[in-house]
């Protein structure tokens, strides 16, 4: 198995961390895995990426031109990686804010209303969470379990106590996930 | 089984610098590379084995602490960025002349000049040919993951009391940024003072206890004992030169042509390697771990069976030059790179390769 | 009389402590570097402190301290003293650990040192050569040359439109909250030299008591660099150097 996923958005929305608990939970299962945030000139203008490859074997290139999933969540980055996903790949995105919806028929196109679901949660923190759901229960690449391992893992022992609520938004995304086409 | 924890090459630095036994790390902020000092005030092993952490009023005085540090026999490093690196190089050149052990660590970012903070192999030249004044070198070892950024203090240390001389890591920002699953070692204890004693007394400051005092210099002004002294430095290089070389291979056996590529380079041209084979292309990759001592027995070996060679590099041609003396001619060494903080994908450079064919 | 008639235990009147070796100083006749040397290895010898001593040497004149004292020395880049000396006495804080600076390799080149090290509060003893002058390149503008000196950089006088003034660096210094001792003393006649040796030694003690920095200038004398006969060198640095820089303790706590 070798998954290589992008997730882009705005800084604030948890991009970095939601790429962190992605590649705790590959390393809980025992796979080879790199997270690479943005790094390159796209970082001005606010908008924030992280590459995030899991892998059963050695991984080589951090960087990459292409991709299995993309994690979209603003209109900039929609444009910028709807082309560089692999054909067949999957599209993740949060409609809210978006005007020039996806338009590519040979992939996979999924929406989930995070920001909504969060209000809904009331809990603004919790977005990074849902959209993670909403991917994994399109691509189930990372047991639960080991997200929660993964959550451990990466959050300082004093948060630990947000961990059922981290859970909870996952399982939340996994029921407002929908599919476009 | 050992611990794999997720971090940033930079994180692994402050790591493998605390489990080595290291003494003192003395360093100056700046992108992208702040995350190493920053993990070990976090940590602050001052506590648990009495590492030194400080930080200085400048790179110029980092250096100059290791310089101290490194006089009293004790594992000392800094870490830096390429403009920093360059405030060091006095430093550094006091250190070599002087033949002490130390550990620098350049997280390169491009130039020249205040440049750009995203990563680049522009301090190549800097690096292997010494970067300050006068005939010397610093062991420079090439890291291309997070676990590397780990191992290679404790080895680089290894290399700086073997050889009595600096020991660089040159990193790049998409090493230092990057998080990768690392394994963590089994932590060595700090030296004992009488351990120090028993290894660097005729040599170290640490007060001089049933002997004359020691003086650590790089200064002669007689030119014949300056030349002596260059010489006996010369000598020590072959030496390294014949003992150090560390170097990897990815598919050279049966290889027609070869990419050699360093650090983050190494793993994108692992990358183009396998794409190039995927079309029936037998390319293959060599990696120079140590950039000095270069891999140049190696590569020569190499050149019988290939059709050309591919110096690949996030700088305008450096290691290229040192291929090419290797290669004198024989067969087609080419280039490709790009600067200022742009990373070539593997696609991009295996378009580039195809038009060498 | 035979001369080995007179070299014997009985007849010896005063002799030189072990610590300054015996090779043949090369500072010029009438220069202070050499009474400094002997009062240093004088304190380590009384303190008792000979092998868990280290010093520092400078760029400049006395970049060869190294070879007078018996004791480890470190020679540093040039004004980056007070960066070795923070580390070693870091990584060996049982150690004393001292600096030889003089104004152009302390006040110029390595001010940032300097500053940051006593503002650190860093528990060594810096010594400050203080002559108005660089020696070992030939007599050049010092940062603490006097306002019309003469050097071979100011043929016609230090002037402030063109060189700035000279720097009370000792002054800046005393200001630092990590010093604990600041003095500025000479080494003249035999009075001033017990002073200093006092100084040095209150130093040196307190670098053991965690207290902080302590900073001993010397007034000195650089009669080549000066182009004047020492005699004369001690005259003119009473009455030209004393009323700028005058002598005695900025700092005691």
């Amino acid at each position: 198995m070798k998954e290589e996923i992008i997730i882009a958005g705005f800084g604030g929305q948890g991009v970095l961390s939601m790429g962190k608990i992605l590649a705790y939970s590959g390393i809980m299962q025992d796979q080879e895995v790199a997270w690479m945030p943005s790094y390159g000139p796209e970082m001005r203008g606010g908008t924030c990426n992280v590459s995030v490859i899991l892998s059963d074997k050695k991984i080589s290139s951090p960087i990459l031109s292409k991709f299995d999933t993309a994690i979209i969540l603003n209109q900039q980055s929609l444009d910028k990686f709807e082309s560089r996903v692999k054909p067949g790949g999957l599209l993740v995105y949060d409609p809210n804010g978006i005007t020039h919806h996806p338009t590519r028929t040979d992939i996979q196109i999924y929406k989930i209303d995070a920001a909504d679901e969060a209000a809904k949660l009331g809990n603004a923190k919790a977005y990074n969470m849902i959209v993670l759901g909403a991917f994994l229960k399109v691509k189930p690449i990372v047991k639960m379990e080991n997200v929660t391992a993964g959550l451990k893992k990466s959050l300082p022992p004093r948060h630990h106590n947000l961990i059922p609520m981290n859970e909870q938004a996952i399982k939340v995304g996994m029921e407002a996930v929908v599919k476009v086409r | 089984m050992a611990e794999k924890i997720l971090m940033k090459g930079n994180e692994a630095i402050a790591y493998g610098a605390i489990d080595c036994g290291c003494d003192g790390y003395f360093g100056y902020p700046i992108t992208p590379q702040s995350e190493v000092m920053e993990t070990l005030m976090k940590v602050q092993p001052w506590e648990t084995t009495g590492m030194v952490v400080l930080q200085a009023e400048s790179e110029t005085s980092s250096i100059n602490m290791v310089y101290g540090g490194a006089c009293c026999g004790k594992k000392v490093m800094t870490s830096s960025s390429s403009p920093g690196i360059s405030l060091m190089c006095e430093g550094l050149s006091y250190i070599a002349g002087a033949e002490l052990p130390c550990v620098v660590v350049n997280v390169m970012r491009g130039g020249p000049g205040l440049g750009t903070i995203q990563p680049s192999q522009g301090d190549y030249f800097q690096a292997v040919k010494g970067g300050g004044h006068g005939d010397y070198h610093p062991i420079v070892l090439a890291p291309a993951s997070a676990q590397d950024m780990y191992d290679f203090v404790g080895e680089a240390f290894e290399l700086a009391f073997k050889y009595r001389n600096p020991a660089m890591i040159l990193g790049d920002g998409v090493i230092g940024q990057m998080m990768e699953k690392v394994e963590l070692r089994p932590a060595k204890p700090r030296r004992t003072d009488e351990e120090i004693r028993a290894l660097c007394d005729s040599w170290a400051t640490i007060g001089n206890k049933g002997r004359h005092g020691n003086t650590i210099t790089s200064l002669a002004l007689d030119p014949q004992v300056q030349e002596n002294f260059n010489i006996k430095l010369q000598k020590k290089y072959a030496e390294i030169e014949a003992n150090e070389v560390r170097y990897s291979t990815y598919m050279t056996d049966d290889a027609e042509y070869l990419i050699v590529a360093f650090g983050c380079m190494s793993r994108i041209g692992e990358k183009v390697v396998e794409l190039a084979r995927e079309e029936g292309i037998r390319l293959g990759l060599l990696r120079p771990i140590t950039l000095y001592p270069f891999p140049k027995k190696e590569i020569d070996s190499l050149v019988p069976q290939l059709k050309n060679i591919l110096s690949l590099e996030l700088n305008a041609g450096q290691m290229v030059e040192d291929i090419r003396l290797i290669v004198n001619g024989r067969i087609p060494v080419n280039f490709y790179g790009r600067q200022g903080g742009m990373i070539p994908d593997p696609e991009e450079i295996l378009e580039v390769f195809k038009k060498t064919m | 009389m035979d001369i080995n008639e007179i070299i014997k235990p009985e007849n010896k009147v005063y002799g030189k402590t072990p610590i300054l070796k015996d090779n043949i100083l090369h500072y010029c006749p009438g220069c202070s570097h050499g009474v400094v040397h002997k009062i240093i290895a004088e304190v380590i010898e009384e303190m008792g402190i000979q092998d868990k001593t280290i010093g520092i040497s400078p760029v400049g004149c006395s970049v060869f301290a190294y070879n007078y004292l018996d004791i480890d020395w470190q020679q540093a880049a040039h004004g980056r003293a007070p960066a070795l000396a923070t580390a070693t006495k870091r990584l060996m804080p049982d150690k004393y650990v001292f600096t030889y600076q003089g104004d152009g390799d302390l006040a110029s080149i390595g001010t940032a040192e300097v500053m940051h090290a006593c503002n650190r509060g860093e528990n060594i003893v810096i010594i400050f050569i203080n002559n108005a002058i660089y020696g070992m390149t030939g007599g050049q503008m010092a940062p603490t040359t006097l306002l019309g000196q003469v050097t071979a950089t100011t043929p016609y006088g230090r002037k402030a439109e063109l060189n700035g003034y000279p720097l009370k660096i000792t002054e800046l210094i005393a200001q630092l909250e990590g010093t604990c001792y600041v003095t500025r003393q000479s080494v003249q006649n035999p009075a001033a030299v017990r002073k200093t040796k006092k100084a040095i030694r209150k130093a040196f003690e307190n670098s053991m008591m965690k207290k902080g920095t302590s900073f001993v200038e010397v007034v000195s004398t650089c009669n080549s660099g000066w182009k004047v006969p020492p005699v004369q060198a001690n005259k003119w640095m009473e009455e030209n150097m004393f009323p700028f820089y005058p002598l005695g303790d900025m700092k005691d706590r």
